[in-house]
Formats: C-alpha cells, structure tokens, sequence
C-alpha cells in the first residue's frame, strides 16, 4: 500500500517542531508500525536527509519504549497493542497518517517521536520498592499464602510497562493510571503492607511535584492502556492515600 | 490538618464530596418543588418552614452557598491546571474513540450550570433575601398586614414562569444538567475510592442524572401551562 506520513519533526528540546510531509510506497500489510518507520528512514539515510528518531527496543510489546500517538490515538488504532506491535493491515491504501509524539509538559520532547519519560522513573523511585534484603534469607514462595484473587490483581496491576500512553491519551495528563499500577502491585501482596503509607504518599507527592494533571475520570487511559490497566487501581490509590493520610 | 488536600487526589476527593452534597441538595430541592404540584398549600408551608427556620437559614444554607462556590472554584482550578500540563497540544487528536463527550466537558456544563445558578439566585434567592431581611418582612403572606391574604411562595413561584423564555432557559439549563450529573455521580465514586459494583453505580448515576433534572423541567412546564 502507499501511504502519506505527517511526522512531527523536532531537532532538539529547544528548537521548535513541525509536522513534515512525507510519502511512502510497498507498505506490506503484515508490517508492524516500526517496521514501516524503519523503511521511511532507511529512505531518508539514502536521500541524505536526517532520519526520524523514534524510542524502540524490545519490539515484542513489553519494553514500552514505543511512544507514538498515531492518528489520534497512543498506539495508534488498535487496542492492547504498543506500536511495534500494530500491524500496518489496520491502515488502508492511500490513507495519511499523522504521527506525533506523546505529548505533555512532564514528557519533554527529546528529538523528533522521541520524549524523556523520565518521570515515571522518579515516582517509581519515589516508592515503587520493597525494602527486603534478599541476600541470602529469601523465603520459599510457598511459605506466605497469599489468596488467588488478590494475586491475580496484583499480577494485573504489575503487567504496567510504564510507556505512558495514559499520560499522552488523558486529556489532562494525568499519570493516574501509571502511578496507581505501581501502588497497586504492592497493596495488593503482603510484602508491600510494610511501606503502604509511605510509598502511597511519597509517589503521589512525586507524581504531583512532575507536574502531570489531575485525573478526571474519562476512562480515557484504560481504553488506550497496551497492557489494559484497570481504572479499578485509581480507585484503590485513592482508598490506599485515604488510609495513610487518615 | 491533613495535607491531602494539597495533592491532586485530595483535590479530587474534595470536589467528590461537594459534588455529593450538591446532589443531595438537589434531591432535597426537587422534592420540595414536587410539592408544588401536588399540593399548593403544603408547598406554601413547607416554604415558609424553610425560609424562616435558623437552622436552615443560617446553618444549611451558608454550607451550601460554600458547597456551591467551592465546587464551582475548584473545579475551574482544576481545569486550568490540566490545560496547563500540556502546552503543545496534538496536532491531530480523536479523543471520542477512548472517552465520551460528556466526560471530557465536565467544565462547559459546569459553567453553563453556574451561569443558571446565577439567573436562579436572582430570580428567588435575591428575592427572599430582599423581601425577609431587607425589608423585614418574615411572615411569607401575599399581604403582610392582612394575616389572611396567604402565602405568597407558591403564586410567586407560578408568576416565574409565566415568561416561556425563561421556561425556556431553566429546560435547556437542566439538559446540561443532566449531561454534567451522567459523569459527575460515577466519577465522585470512583474519586473516593468506591470501585466495588461500579456498574450499579454508573446505571443509578445515569438514573439520577435523568430523573432529578426531568423533574425539575416538568415543574417548570406544568407552571407555564397554568397560565
């Protein structure tokens, strides 16, 4: 298929952006998204003009490091996919597709698609730990019973890849989701009643000090999360800060 | 103090609980309005109750004049904050796939809520305020000096509405309303925490959404065709 990319180009934090016009021909339809952004740059290297720099890694949908808001939409069109993991057959011949990068005021643009997620690291940081010293007195698995139900959840909450699409998708970027993910997984297990209240209030107070949004309820996140987060552990971030603040 | 309320979630929480105590307020209102319908004099009555009782008046009412002016001041705080954390916005965006319209302009039937409010303040309240404590007169009577001339509030609540242009803007006002209470019941739920039987919760939400405000339109249009 041929199509026509609108791509946001940007060269530094500093300059300012604009959206390029750029046409591509052979798109296969078994082509994952990336793979067409390679062709494109594979194009521009041997035009001599500078490729599109854009944050990939793992290209199997768990680094999280693909953060590209496609059409209108994180990820692109489908659902419960990042963008490596879009298939180009969800595009139709001759369609022109915008690609922008995340965007938010805490997600500074790098270069071109790619942004500095750096601060879901330093609310992880903030909190996002246990502190047992696994050094040599690792307990059996087997010796604290934990109920299936709850494991379930925790294991839900805990596939968060932290790439951010809840935050480029809400309208009010608002790291919500991400953050109560991360709280979830811990409030869910035993090993993480120790810190609850600390690491509660100490990943809010970061999320907040990183200058995301608030969270107004528009299930906006959930729908455009890859993995499927559940708003379900917003709910429980807001009952876990309710105890430790109370 | 708790500092919770310095954080994003604390502020959330606490425009959750304005929100329900404004829908409280509402459900209150609507019954005492139904009234009016039903039974002219009991209305008349239960009117008078509340007009002049002191803990209506000067408990209930400064906390719902504070609900009022919190939730609608807080919720403009809100909005310009989450403007604000995005300063370069999408070039092409399609927010409609992943959310509803009404979720996402919480603010504009909000501020077109607000903008009622103040046509509705001064069709009644600045009324009453003028009538009982400008003028002094606390006796709710059509005449004050003739003790059986009646009481005024349910003919002055008929005479409001005898203007269909106003008819007119209380039914478009309770359409936004309507649209505005659809998210605002569920997401006061979901802000506080309350998760379990959320889908009971949006359907009585949407319930309430339409009920509450069809009853307050149907009050204004049984009035007008009194005329």
């Amino acid at each position: 298929m041929n199509l026509t990319l609108k791509i946001w180009r940007q060269k530094d934090a500093k300059s300012p952006g604009k959206m390029v016009t750029y046409p591509i021909s052979n798109i296969e339809g078994h082509m994952s998204f990336l793979e067409m952004m390679d062709i494109l740059n594979d194009e521009l290297i041997e035009k001599g003009e500078e490729p599109v720099a854009f944050d990939h890694d793992c290209r199997e949908g768990i680094c999280g490091m693909c953060s590209m808001y496609i059409n209108g939409e994180a990820h692109g069109p489908d659902r419960r996919v990042t963008t490596c993991q879009l298939h180009m057959r969800m595009f139709k011949d001759g369609e022109t597709i915008h690609i922008e990068p995340f965007r938010a005021n805490s997600f500074p643009v790098v270069k071109d698609l790619m942004v500095d997620r750096g601060a879901f690291d330093r609310i992880q940081q903030a909190g996002g730990y246990i502190s047992v010293n696994t050094s040599g007195n690792t307990q059996d698995a087997n010796s604290l019973p934990i109920p299936k139900a709850d494991a379930d959840l925790a294991m839900d909450a805990a596939t968060c890849i932290g790439c951010g699409a809840c935050v480029a998708t809400c309208k009010n970027s608002s790291a919500m989701l991400f953050v109560s993910a991360k709280v979830s997984q811990y409030a869910l297990l035993p090993q993480g009643q120790v810190e609850a209240k600390d690491r509660v209030i100490n990943m809010v107070n970061q999320m907040d000090i990183e200058g995301f949004g608030n969270c107004t309820n528009t299930g906006a996140c959930e729908v455009e999360c890859p993995k499927g987060i559940s708003l379900d552990n917003i709910a429980r971030m807001n009952r876990e800060l309710i105890k430790a603040k109370a | 103090m708790s500092k919770s309320k310095f954080t994003t979630i604390g502020r959330k929480i606490l425009m959750a609980l304005s929100g329900f105590f404004l829908m409280f307020f509402l459900l209150q209102h609507l019954t005492i309005n139904m009234l009016s319908v039903v039974s002219p004099d009991m209305f008349n009555e239960v009117s008078q109750f509340m007009g002049t009782n002191p803990v209506v008046q000067f408990a209930l009412q400064p906390v719902l004049i504070f609900a009022v002016f919190f939730h609608f001041i807080m919720g403009i705080v809100l909005e310009l904050q989450n403007r604000s954390a995005r300063s370069v916005k999408y070039a092409y965006s399609k927010p409609g796939t992943n959310s509803s319209w009404i979720s996402r302009n919480m603010i504009v039937t909000g501020l077109v809520v607000l903008a009622f409010l103040g046509l509705h303040f001064y069709d009644f309240w600045v009324h009453e305020m003028t009538v009982k404590y400008a003028g002094g007169d606390m006796t709710g009577l059509i005449n004050p000096n003739d003790p059986n001339s009646g009481y005024r509030y349910y003919e002055e609540l008929v005479m409001k509405f005898e203007d269909p242009i106003r008819v007119i803007i209380y039914i478009i006002s309770f359409v936004l309303l309507a649209l505005h209470l659809m998210h605002g019941f569920q997401s006061s739920f979901q802000s506080v925490g309350v998760s379990k039987g959320k889908n009971f919760i949006k359907k009585f939400g949407n319930a309430f959404a339409i009920v509450v405000p069809l009853g307050f339109i149907f009050i204004a249009i049984y009035h007008h065709l009194q005329h």
